[in-house]
């Protein structure tokens, strides 16, 4: 059933992606290739939309935090899921109601914590491709996060992880990359959307032009989502000719929030 | 769950060993390979290049090593001999092994023969040199200089005026909080355990994935210029060319959040990459810092060929021994504070 699943899926996901619709003028692009005859993704690439607050669409709305006022507020976006809302079993929605509720509380971006996939992408940060035959690294400027992605060694995920264990193929034009062995820790976005660690993501990178990526995720997790369910967005090339990956070791930014209630106290 | 684990253990650990084991006869050859001695009287061996043309240094490497920094003071030579490198090193490990009492906490927090935890379960190069450092020909840090004396002092003050260590997380050392430990750097230097790096190259990049902390180093090939002097950052600001088979890094832009060996913001690094063999890389590098020593000095550490793959190494997202050195301090002043009272009113 999985199985049979995930072929259908994979099926018409490259019907969709063979042909790209670029100003109304159905085309294919080609990208550029690397050495070994890849199309070459390396750069610095950076999502720009307004999933990190919530993956669904939704209005702008108050910063959770009253003295960030409008500088924090919530953008409006309109939401980067195909067919507008995440099939979440009832229990499900319930719990991600709850999340957002607590999500000053909850949130594991607001700890610093590795953001896990598909959100990594997306957050308002750019991140780096390194791109080689035998691996291709994603290296974000959110918390230091890096993907390994394997290109031949294939495996398992050998024990859960934040960041998931990406096996990786090309398909003509696209890079896919199925990503198992994730925890339950890691959400989708500010607004509370989480997973379960039976979590399967598989991802699509298609190059639209030379400074455009389209990035296509299916995400299939039994346990929380009655169906498979598709994301997608433009990730964009930063072009400055200085671009580079800014140090985040947020580490630091947080201690105080997440330990300081076991500071010693100066009466004492 | 159980089977997860399993499979961990018997991808990562046990091959390992059986590289240690591997590594001895190689090191061996060391010697006549020209590792004994640094730069020029190294035979020639040319790296394969990248399809982009740079020398190839793309892999996974250990900078293990139980060598230390600096040259113990009973030891005046440059170099030992093989046997007396093979005797040190073995002598290391089954210290590393036996650090803790058995029955003890400690040994079962930290059983340094499970794991990995003990270098010698790894892939490690074999060392003649007495320490890490090559100049000062002493092998030795160099002596602080009068400004380096000055914020030594100042520093002491400053930690001592912030309270007990563990009064406070910020109180407690950097790695324990996950921020930024020896393996990363810079320099890049090995600790008790995950030593281990993956080296990647792109045209125009050469990136260094350190295990320790999923610390990635991504160093720009076209020559642009460092960041603002105004933008300091924990690894600084990295900036690398090649020099015919040498890949050199220069670092500056440091803070002075991180001292090594007592170094300050102004530090200068420079870093060698060189490949010296298919399964060795040798690391140089210069530190000049005026600010702190009253000279530069220089350290050499051979990397060797490891086997991955590298993990993901989340270490501030489970760092229950922080949570619970801090709670565990509170708890003990509470403790103390109710002992006291009891003494003031013996009722």
């Amino acid at each position: 059933m999985r199985k049979w699943l995930r072929g259908a899926l994979t099926a018409s996901l490259g019907l969709t992606l063979a042909v790209i619709s670029a100003g109304g003028q159905t085309r294919t692009y080609r990208a550029p290739r690397t050495a070994d005859g890849k199309p070459n993704f390396n750069g610095i690439w950076q999502a720009l939309n307004e999933a990190y607050w919530d993956i669904e669409a939704h209005a702008a709305a108050p910063s959770p935090v009253l003295e960030l006022g409008a500088a924090h507020a919530v953008a409006g976006g309109l939401g980067i899921i195909d067919g507008g809302t995440i099939p979440y079993k009832p229990q499900a929605l319930a719990k991600k109601q709850e999340n957002y509720a607590n999500r000053l509380k909850l949130d594991p971006e607001i700890k610093c914590y590795l953001p896990g996939v598909p959100r990594a992408n997306y957050m308002p940060y750019p991140f780096q491709v390194i791109q080689g035959p035998t691996y291709i690294m994603m290296i974000y400027t959110f918390a230091g996060a890096v993907r390994t992605i394997y290109m031949d060694e294939h495996k398992e995920a050998p024990a859960d992880s934040w960041m998931g264990w990406s096996n990786g193929h090309w398909e003509g034009e696209t890079l896919v990359v199925d990503t198992t062995g994730f925890n339950d820790q890691t959400w989708f976005d500010r607004a509370g959307n989480f997973h379960s660690d039976a979590l399967h993501v598989v991802e699509r990178y298609t190059a639209a032009s030379h400074d455009h990526l389209l990035y296509e995720a299916t995400i299939e997790d039994p346990n929380v989502f009655s169906r498979p369910w598709k994301i997608s967005m433009l990730l964009y090339r930063r072009l400055e000719k200085n671009a580079q990956i800014m140090e985040f070791r947020c580490v630091e930014f947080v201690e105080e929030l997440i330990y300081g209630h076991l500071r010693k106290k100066p009466s004492e | 769950m159980k089977h997860r684990f399993l499979v961990l253990v018997g991808g990562l650990v046990v091959p390992a060993a059986v590289t240690w084991l591997s590594t001895m006869p190689v090191a061996g050859q060391a010697r006549s390979a020209g590792a004994r001695t640094s730069g020029s009287s190294a035979k020639a061996y040319t790296a394969p290049h990248t399809p982009d043309g740079q020398p190839d240094l793309s892999g996974i490497w250990t900078n293990a090593t139980y060598t230390p920094l600096e040259r113990p003071k009973n030891v005046t030579k440059e170099f030992y001999t093989r046997e007396e490198a093979l005797e040190l090193s073995k002598r290391a490990a089954s210290e590393e092994a036996e650090q803790t009492e058995p029955g003890t906490i400690p040994d079962v927090h930290y059983d340094f023969t499970q794991f990995g935890l003990d270098r010698s379960q790894g892939a490690m190069a074999l060392n003649l040199r007495t320490s890490l450092i090559v100049d000062p020909p002493d092998g030795r840090l160099p002596s602080l200089s009068a400004e380096g004396q000055r914020r030594a002092a100042e520093r002491a003050a400053a930690r001592k005026s912030r309270g007990g260590p563990h009064d406070a997380v910020q109180n407690e050392p950097l790695g324990s909080r996950c921020i930024l430990m020896d393996r990363n750097g810079p320099p890049m230097l090995a600790g008790a355990y995950n030593n281990t790096y993956q080296i990647m190259q792109a045209p125009g990049y050469v990136m260094i994935l350190t295990e320790m902390l999923h610390d990635v180093r991504i160093i720009p090939l076209d020559g642009r210029p460092h960041l603002p002097s105004n933008v300091r950052q924990w690894t600084g600001s990295y900036r690398g060319h090649w020099e015919g088979q040498t890949l050199v890094v220069e670092t500056t832009n440091l803070t002075d959040k991180f001292a090594f060996q007592g170094s300050s913001e102004n530090m200068r690094l420079i870093e060698r990459f060189t490949r010296v063999a298919e399964d060795s890389i040798r690391y140089q590098f210069t530190v000049e810092d005026p600010s702190t020593w009253t000279r530069p000095w220089s350290a050499e550490v051979p990397w060797k060929k490891d086997i991955g793959p590298i993990f993901e190494h989340a270490c501030h997202e489970g760092n229950y021994g922080m949570y619970n050195t801090l709670a565990g301090a509170r708890a003990e002043e509470k403790r103390a504070a109710e002992e006291a009272a009891k003494k003031r009113s013996p009722k």
